[in-house]
């Protein structure tokens, strides 16, 4: 950093901290790409031995049943032998013609197939549909993944909003009774597992006083007009768990990085000049402790994504993390695989934004 | 940045939260070892065996909730015998005997008498009741098969059976129809109105037989409730208590090892590529990015659906996504001490690099290390609990996610079977708290920025 004062050195610093920041993000889009390749390569990996048995499977079928369904075709075989010999070949050439002679690690079906779920080409799933019938596993997914983002950004929200107030409060109040008890209940709410305290809340206002529904999926066609009041209805139980587990861990999270932050000098120099106390923590505090807290906002929604596996399982919430669920439970490797993949994007989308957020607020990063 | 152990300690028991979590810990521990010696480790795998629970109640209540009811529900009981042997002349009698103090306001399920003996000829088993109020009545008698050699026989005598009810008409006067009520009802009723008759009630089964030997083998008396034991029983009749209790020394096994093992991973990782810099610093760290930006709940899973969900996998795959965070830290702490001079001065002397990094830097993050394996219990308990509770857990361990698993799949939440649901959650945050707390004390002694 040059320490010239004057026009020119300033420009000179901008250019060189933008060239600095863009290879900074550079470098992590290039580590993002590489973790998404990796996961797709370990996810393809570990099912694609099934994968391949399960293809070899539904192909045999098919073409018995192509077959046997051709009378004409079955009648000019003389032997079942001869039938079964010729059913054999048909089934063989497939298999050649698909590639499936070859077992899955060779380079070129691997290629196709990461070519294939990057291009977003998932392929059909084998038991599940979508709510329109489609087996195509990314109709299932997109229909699956606005309840998804809408349910967790949501609760994300409304998280960040409540710690960082509550947070602040705490933190110009070290060691009173509301910090103690913030922290306090940062502390115990974050040991419970969201998902047993989901069940623990469905019993009580879904059972003991049936307040709201005990299965979050709405009982009425997507396309009925009442459809998204319906859901935001649904969505009452799963959004008030999100809620009551995550504000405590935000509001502490808040609270240790601005009482960090209030101890620099120059807020002590704020304080003595004589400037406004709530003027200090909300205007010069929070500003400064603004990078870290956007770092865990885009992280805490992409956690929640992988959380949301077994929350929307609990709460039978139709989002892709129920989905994940029912595709883990019957086996249906194209959409475990397209969801690992969506998921991941999603994770990686956020962790980078998350980097960005970061830089962009916290010049020291981008010199790195 | 160096500590005493002593000095350490000395802070550590300084600080409140610390010893509760300290406390919380050594109950834990205690618990872990009853469960080691109440119950031997080979009945882990009786846990899903049916067969195992037969004589247990189904969803039945803990005991503990008789104190806050007015109308008190019965216990289930299983009762040993008092048993014994009388012999004159050529008749031989098997005597066994139950007492039951019962002091519930209803009447019990069932009752059963479950019983094995060894005979020859044919023996007669006779059931019969006296009740609190002096009355008494012959319950069922029934005749064993004749055998010329000694055998084993083992048999079951039922309230539900018909001829139970027909004796206790014949012997007891009740001033109310009974034709609709089952016979444990009249059994232990009032003669006058049909409301449990509380008192002490004592049940004898005598064996007679004949001319023959007979050895009694084992006997019980089920007397069916709907409340049992401390933490009630499931679905399955497991009791519960015992699920609970095992599911301690597996948490702790399951949260410890995977800290340990992804600490002393991440620990070593970290400062090896911090001490090293340069290009190969760069390589590790490019790579700690790809697995610490990778989500790890979906991969887990998929790893237990495809490998295995043995519980050492498990604990296995966890440190696979556990390193990465202490490694990152590591590396930064390896860096400050490795431009410290003394390390310099050991390079100069011509020192390993990897005696260095063992003797001199490693050492000096060791109570930073122990921060850290407190910390990362709880998350490591949480995850695996999280599998278990998916259905993709080790079957054969109860878990407190396995039992949590099983009590979704049973409903036990529509159902309204909280004792079956809250223990095992309670436990967890329990379990992770403690290690927050130790792991919270640990911390304000390492990074004394904390303690303003």
């Amino acid at each position: 950093m040059s320490i010239r004062r004057g026009g020119n050195g300033k420009l000179q610093n901008r250019n060189c901290n933008v060239m600095g920041f863009k290879k900074y993000l550079a470098k992590r889009a290039i580590t993002m790409f590489g973790v998404l390749m990796a996961t797709l390569l370990i996810t393809i990996a570990l099912v694609g031995s099934n994968m391949d048995a399960i293809l070899k499977q539904s192909v045999a079928l098919e073409i018995r049943q192509q077959v046997t369904n051709n009378k004409s075709l079955v009648s000019s075989f003389k032997t079942p032998d001869q039938l079964n010999s010729y059913i054999q070949n048909q089934i063989k050439q497939r298999v050649v013609a698909l590639g499936l002679d070859q077992p899955w690690y060779t380079p070129q079906r691997l290629g196709l197939a990461m070519y294939k779920i990057l291009t977003l080409d998932f392929g059909h799933a084998k038991f599940l549909t979508s709510d329109t019938g489609s087996s195509d596993v990314k109709d299932i997914i997109l229909e699956r993944l606005p309840n998804t983002i809408l349910l967790f950004t949501t609760a994300t929200a409304i998280v960040s909003l409540i710690g960082i107030l509550l947070g602040a409060i705490a933190a110009s109040k070290v060691n009173s009774k509301i910090d103690k008890i913030t922290s306090g209940f940062a502390i115990v709410s974050s040991s419970f597992p969201v998902w047993w305290v989901g069940i623990i809340m469905i019993f009580l206002f879904a059972f003991v006083y049936p307040i709201f529904p005990a299965r979050a999926t709405p009982t009425i066609p997507m396309t009925d007009p009442g459809y998204a009041v319906s859901l935001l209805y649904h969505m009452a139980l799963p959004l008030i768990t999100l809620v009551l587990i995550g504000f405590g861990s935000w509001a502490y999270l808040v609270r240790n990085f601005l009482v960090g932050v209030l101890q620099e000098d120059f807020i002590m120099a704020k304080k003595t000049a004589g400037i406004d106390k709530k003027k200090i923590l909300y205007r010069h505090a929070l500003k400064n402790a603004a990078p870290p807290i956007i770092t865990v906002l885009a992280l805490s929604l992409s956690g929640s994504l992988g959380g949301a596996i077994i929350t929307e399982a609990v709460f039978d919430w139709p989002g892709m993390g129920r989905l994940y669920y029912e595709a883990i439970s019957v086996l249906d490797l194209p959409v475990i695989i397209g969801a690992t993949y969506v998921l991941t994007a999603f994770f990686l989308v956020s962790v980078f934004l998350a980097d960005m957020l970061y830089g962009y607020f916290d010049p020291r990063v981008r010199r790195q | 940045m160096s500590f005493s152990t002593k000095e350490i300690w000395k802070e550590f028991s300084s600080s409140s939260i610390g010893l509760v979590g300290m406390g919380i810990l050594v109950i834990l521990f205690c618990m872990s070892i009853a469960a080691f010696i109440a119950i031997p480790a080979e009945t882990f795998k009786e846990w899903n065996d049916p067969a195992n629970w037969l004589t247990y109640p189904k969803s039945a209540l803990p005991v503990w909730v008789n104190y806050f009811l007015s109308h008190k529900i019965p216990e289930h009981m299983i009762l040993k015998p008092q048993e014994s042997y009388q012999k004159s002349g050529n008749v031989s009698v098997v005597t066994d005997v139950f007492a039951v103090d019962y002091e519930y306001d209803s009447f019990p399920s069932d009752f059963v008498y479950q019983y094995s003996v060894r005979y020859a000829g044919a023996p007669l088993v006779q059931l019969s009741v006296t009740r609190p109020d002096g009355l008494s009545s012959i319950l069922m008698s029934t005749s064993l098969p004749y055998s010329y050699n000694e055998t084993m026989f083992s048999g079951m005598l039922f309230s539900t059976d018909d001829s139970m009810k027909k004796n206790l008409e014949n012997n007891i006067l009740f001033s109310f129809p009974v034709t609709a009520l089952p016979s444990q009802d009249l059994v232990f009723s009032d003669p006058d109105q049909n409301k449990a008759l509380k008192g002490h009630y004592i049940f004898k089964a005598k064996i007679y037989d004949v001319d023959g030997s007979i050895t009694p083998d084992q006997s019980t008396f089920v007397l069916g409730g709907k409340a049992y034991g401390l933490m009630g029983t499931d679905e399955l009749r497991r009791d519960l208590a015992v699920g609970i209790l095992w599911g301690t020394p597996l948490a702790l096994f399951i949260g410890i090892t995977v800290s340990i093992g992804s600490v002393m991973l991440g620990l070593v990782y970290g400062v090896f590529a911090g001490f090293k810099g340069k290009t190969t610093d760069e390589a590790m760290m490019r790579f700690n990015d790809i697995i610490y930006a990778m989500p790890a709940l979906p991969l887990l899973i998929i790893l237990a659906v495809t490998i295995g969900n043995s519980i050492f996998l498990i604990v296995g795959f966890l440190v696979i996504f556990g390193w990465v965070g202490i490694a990152k830290v590591s590396r930064s702490m390896a860096m400050q001490i490795k431009t410290l001079q003394y390390i310099e001065a050991s390079k100069l002397m011509g020192q390993k690099d990897f005696k260095i990094i063992f003797k001199h830097v490693l050492p000096q993050l060791l109570p930073y290390t122990f921060a850290s394996i407190a910390i990362s219990v709880p998350a490591a308990i949480t995850t695996e609990a999280g599998l278990s509770f998916l259905g993709l857990g080790d079957p054969t361990f109860p878990t407190w996610g396995q039992i949590l698993h099983d009590a979704s799949v049973y409903g036990a939440a529509e159902r309204g079977l909280w004792w079956w649901i809250l223990p095992p959650g309670i436990m967890i945050a329990i379990t992770g708290l403690a290690f927050v707390f130790i792991g919270h004390a640990m911390d304000t002694i390492v990074n004394p920025k904390l303690r303003r």
